[in-house]
């Protein structure tokens, strides 16, 4: 259990540093606005907040009283008052009410909107329009990197999902940029560049535009961190789409974890108060048992319990200097344990209700009839049934989409009329990011495409493709499955407890294809020989690789990859990430936009009022 | 006023700009200065110009904190009166356009690349339709949305709509991002223009009918519906507009009804079982359950019959009997039940049959925490003889699973089951009673 790494694995860069460096950049900003002032900060900026800084750092720089921006008047009497807000239009125009507002009141106040990470031309825009553009100042908090555990740093940008992936828009890509700049400015220049994906591979030329043109920052340094690889999220749905059962997907999915941390409700602490805890690796327990597979939990979990017992008993007989001992030096931890031991125990045992009384058995056997292409009449009737008894709807949408994908088919059923109509909006956005795909134009679309091409200038048809590449998207996960070996071949049991490749993360039933193209390339160092498998991806165009001389690099460095998730993680991908690097001796860092999983994906499709 | 003071170190330092500094008398800008104040002397000719609103331009082009000057340099009137003016300043030095030009005549690619770094940049003086055009490849083939989007933000002010989206439809990553800018501040007008200029007719239908969702009043609403009807939607969506019309437009008249009947408090269903929200607005299947619930023996004329929705929207057989009977199940209603799966051919017999399959059938009424009796009964209509003989374990129908083993003759399971039910009981003496009995050949 809780597999060691391997004694040459290298060690991670210390991240805290980001943390430093953003807490001291809001600082400096709030000391722009001298004097007492009254700060309004964004919902979906505070539990990121939360993790740098807390109210007493605040009201040293004298911030006076907190509110959250809502649409509401604001109440603030203050002369000074300042906005921590995501560059976004609906927020300029909460900021436009209240300074009009005080206009026609003929009050007077200084406004400062800081924006996080970045502002907009967008958003100025709205500020120009309003009227007020100049009595407000404005100010970037480049704050792009939260890092939420030893291995893993997020973005906290959900919204670059469905910006990107279903919009088109690219204003975040200078944002991940800035991101990998940072990086590469602490912790040196990274020696192997990899990447796939339409969004990896613009990111990946805008970086390096900008290290040319700030050339001379990191030459020099040595590298600490060896490669880097940039992954879409749209090159892999499925992988997100499917039911996590390792311990911290699982938790993921039943009580959502946010920013790091869970809300446990009282049927997991087994009082009448909800406990906000914080999930990483400095919480022992859980660090022990996050990657494992659930059924795995369990045992570990009452052998645990058992030794904590046995160590509890060792007072009895113990004399009195020893007894001093034990309550100076161990108990506190043995209660620590204690409380987190119960905690973990009480999750699991919420996990089981809710998935019991979900026929989870029943789910996971049907997603696992997709992933490897049987039964496929058996799964759409279950999905059909599904549907009917209107169990969630967020739920049918994932496994319609997974039937979807993996069959390289609309698998449309009548959904609009059991979950409201508003559905069909939804069913056009899913269509459009490519997560229901049309089961026969395909081809048809083909043609046209090379007919149309041969008509036009060579710049002009790579714009046609791209308006073509939305629908002519094929999935071709079925041919992918093959070449890549995602479904491995088992005889007999798959041993959970000692897995023996990535696929432990999905029950031993299918090894996470983003992880596996990660395994493959690192590898061969390129993507040499996986031609037909780039191919299939739709992503002939925007597979690359790139390498510098590595003289400078040490071969503990060429041991640690940065893998960055363009359009968000899963909890399922980094397990079976962190378990290819024990076996490889590797250690990977994780750079999310942010982490997602299925229900997320689905909600960010959704369509709700504006 | 709205720089900081890295930006103006920037635009100082900044590779277009020699080294300045203030007392540096041969510096060009300092001449040119110099000769701006000797024109400017001129008062009768030229208008009173402030020295340093010349690169005090926000990134949209206007002049930002400075006074504005009536049309700057637009119009037309406004370009004949400076004519005089022009025609003093070559004597003098540089003319005033070149001096402007000269501080702003940053290339395409340096203008792109300033304003991904967030600087001050005018796009003003990209006034030909070709430099436009080039500024937004530039933008393109940067990658940086936000760029991307100021470069529109521009061209959509300085350009006709019909020029605009004609050169945006062969520039499909720009027209995503002015698509997705429209969305965002709520330009509904031009983003429905858009759609039809580009003749994407589903899209301009569908955002149309997104609208309805900031719609609140259900009155409003419906009428908005009823709008979005003749709209080119798919043939397959068209008909679920039509739906969402007829369903709320039902809806409407069946809260009115009801919350009058509850509010007079004389129906007894309403009574026992209050309603905990409106109906409007929700799903079909909702209204269904919620037909079945409180209105299941109404005639089919009226509206909130479940028989006249399932006619209406074409609600198939499988999804009507699993919406009445979780209905009907929760108010205890077995007879309905037992009706809902009784069927007579044309003899006249009655038969059994579920569309769902029994085994659903037992689970749904098992949820609703049926009585053993009426589980039983449902629980023995099961085919398949495995599945039977499980729901009737796990939902403890002792008489079945005993019927069940006798008739596969399998005394072992038999013998196995006479643990799990009560010492004593009527079902230990029946199972007592078959295994004593010489009359059955046991397979085992």
């Amino acid at each position: 259990m809780a597999f060691p790494h391997r004694p040459d694995a290298p060690e991670l860069p210390d991240f805290s540093m980001l943390k430093r460096l953003a807490r001291d950049q809001l600082i400096y900003l709030l000391e722009q606005l001298p004097g007492k002032k009254d700060l309004f900060i964004e919902a979906d900026l505070m539990s990121p907040l939360d993790r740098i800084a807390n109210v007493s750092i605040l009201k040293q720089h004298e911030v006076d009283k907190l509110y959250k921006v809502e649409n509401k008047p604001a109440l603030s009497s203050s002369e000074q008052l300042c906005f921590l807000v995501r560059p976004r239009i609906k927020n300029m125009r909460y900021i436009a009410s209240l300074v009009n507002a005080d206009k026609l009141a003929g009050r007077t106040r200084k406004y400062k909107v800081i924006f996080s990470p970045q502002k907009f031309y967008a958003c100025e825009m709205v500020l120009e329009e309003e009227g007020i553009y100049g009595d407000v100042s404005c100010d970037e908090w480049a704050f792009s990197l939260l890092p939420l555990d030893v291995d893993l740093l997020s973005m906290e940008l959900p919204e670059f999902f469905r910006d990107y992936f279903l919009e088109g828009d690219q204003c975040w890509i200078n944002t991940v940029v800035q991101a990998l700049h940072l990086l590469s400015t602490l912790y040196g220049p990274f020696p192997n560049c990899y990447g796939i994906g339409r969004c990896a591979k613009m990111a990946y030329e805008l970086w390096r535009n900008l290290e040319e043109e700030e050339d001379g920052e990191t030459k020099g340094r040595r590298p600490e961190i060896g490669h880097i690889f940039l992954l879409d999220r749209d090159v892999d749905f499925v992988t997100a789409l499917c039911s996590q059962v390792v311990y911290e997907g699982l938790v993921d999915d039943t009580f959502r974890i946010k920013c790091g941390s869970v809300d446990f409700g009282p049927e997991v602490t087994s009082s009448d108060k909800s406990l906000k805890v914080l999930l990483n690796a400095e919480d022992k327990v859980f660090n022990e048992i996050r990657n494992e597979h659930f059924s795995n939990v369990f045992g570990f979990l009452s052998q645990k319990a058992r030794n904590l017992q046995a160590q509890y008993d060792r007072r009895r007989g113990m004399d009195i200097k020893q007894m001093k001992n034990f309550v100076s030096q161990e108990l506190k931890g043995l209660k620590q344990e204690h409380r987190l031991l119960s905690l973990h125990i009480g999750a699991c045992e919420s996990i089981m209700k809710k998935k019991t009384k979900q026929d989870f058995q029943e789910l996971i056997k049907t997603e696992h009839a997709l992933l490897e292409g049987f039964n496929i009449r058996e799964s759409t009737s279950y999905i059909e049934e599904h549907i009917d008894r209107q169990v969630s709807p967020i739920e049918s949408l994932r496994l319609m989409c997974l039937l979807s994908i993996t069959e390289n088919g609309d698998a449309r059923c009548s959904l609009d009329t059991h979950y409201g109509p508003e559905h069909l909006l939804t069913f056009s956005n899913l269509r459009r990011a490519g997560l229901l795909t049309e089961q026969a134009p395909g081809d048809t679309l083909t043609a046209v495409e090379s007919k149309v091409s041969k008509l036009v200038t060579d710049k002009a048809a790579g714009k046609i493709t791209d308006a073509f590449s939305s629908l002519a998207k094929r999935s071709n996960f079925r041919a992918i499955s093959k070449k890549l070996n995602l479904i491995p071949r088992v005889d007999g049991e798959y041993d959970l407890k000692v897995p023996r490749d990535m696929a432990y993360v999905f029950s031993g039933a299918y090894v996470p294809l983003s992880c596996r193209i990660i395994e493959q390339v690192l590898e061969r160092r390129s993507w040499q020989g996986l031609d037909e498998v780039v191919r299939l991806l739709n992503c002939s165009d925007f597979a690359f690789t790139d390498m510098t001389k590595e003289d400078k690099a040490s071969s503990e460095s060429l041991r640690l990859i940065l893998v960055v998730f363009l359009g968000g993680c899963t909890f399922s991908e980094i397990s079976a990430l962190r378990f290819l690097g024990r076996e490889k001796g590797y250690r990977f860092i994780f750079l999310t936009t942010a982490v997602t999983n299925s229900a997320r994906l689905m909600e960010a499709m959704s369509e709700v009022k504006a | 006023m709205n720089r900081t003071k890295g930006d103006e170190e920037e635009y100082w330092n900044s590779s277009k700009f020699k080294a300045f500094t203030f007392d540096d008398e041969d510096d060009e800008l300092s001449q040119l200065k110099e000769s701006k104040r000797a024109v400017n002397s001129l008062r009768d000719f030229v208008d009173d110009d402030d020295d340093d609103d010349l690169e005090r331009v926000s990134w949209s082009g206007e002049p930002v904190g400075s006074r504005t000057r009536p049309g700057s340099f637009q119009s037309l009137s406004d370009a004949l009166s400076d004519t005089p003016a022009k025609s003093y300043a070559p004597e003098l030095g540089r003319p005033k356009g070149e001096y402007r030009d000269y501080s702003n005549d940053w290339s395409p690619s340096d203008t792109v690349r300033r304003l991904r770094k967030g600087k001050v940049c005018s796009l003003e003086r990209f006034r030909s339709l070709q430099d436009k055009l080039q500024l937004l490849e530039e933008a393109v083939s940067m990658h940086d949305g936000n760029v991307i989007t100021a470069v529109l933000i521009f061209l959509k002010r300085t350009l006709s709509k019909e020029i605009l989206f004609r050169e945006l439809e062969v520039r499909q990553v720009a027209l995503r991002h002015l698509i997705h800018f429209l969305k965002e501040i709520g330009d509904q007008k031009l983003l429905l223009d858009l759609f039809r200029f580009l003749d994407r007719t589903e899209e301009l239908a569908l955002s149309h009918y997104r609208e309805h969702l900031n719609i609140q009043d259900p009155d409003k609403r419906k009428e908005f519906l009823k709008t979005c009807i003749g709209l080119p939607f798919s043939a397959e969506d068209s008909a679920h507009i039509q739906d969402h019309y007829t369903l709320l437009e039902r809806q409407i008249i069946i809260e009115a009804n009801d919350r009058h009947l509850e509010s007079a408090g004389q129906t007894e269903i309403f009574r026992k079982h209050p309603r905990k929200a409106s109906i409007l607005n929700m799903p079909l299947v909702t209204t269904l359950f919620y037909s079945c619930f409180y209105h299941y023996t109404e005639a089919e004329g009226t509206f909130s019959s479940p028989v006249n929705l399932k006619k209406t929207f074409k609600i198939p057989d499988k999804q009507y009997v699993l919406t009445a009977l979780a209905a009907r199940a929760k108010l205890r209603a077995w007879n309905d039940v037992d009706a809902l799966f009784t069927t007579k051919n044309w003899l006249g017999y009655t038969k059994k049959r579920a569309p769902i399959g029994f085994h659903r059938v037992v689970e749904i009424l098992h949820k609703n925490n049926a009585p053993v009796q009426i589980l039983q009964e449902y629980v023995n209509l099961v085919e398949d003889v495995d599945t039977k003989l499980n729901l009737a374990t796990k939902f403890k129908c002792h008489d079945v699973v005993i019927d069940t083993c006798r008739d596969l003759k399998d005394r072992q399971q038999l013998l196995a089951y006479r643990s799990k039910v009560d010492k004593g009981s009527a079902e230990e003496e029946k199972i007592d009673a078959l295994l004593s009995s010489s009359q059955i050949r046991w397979k085992n």
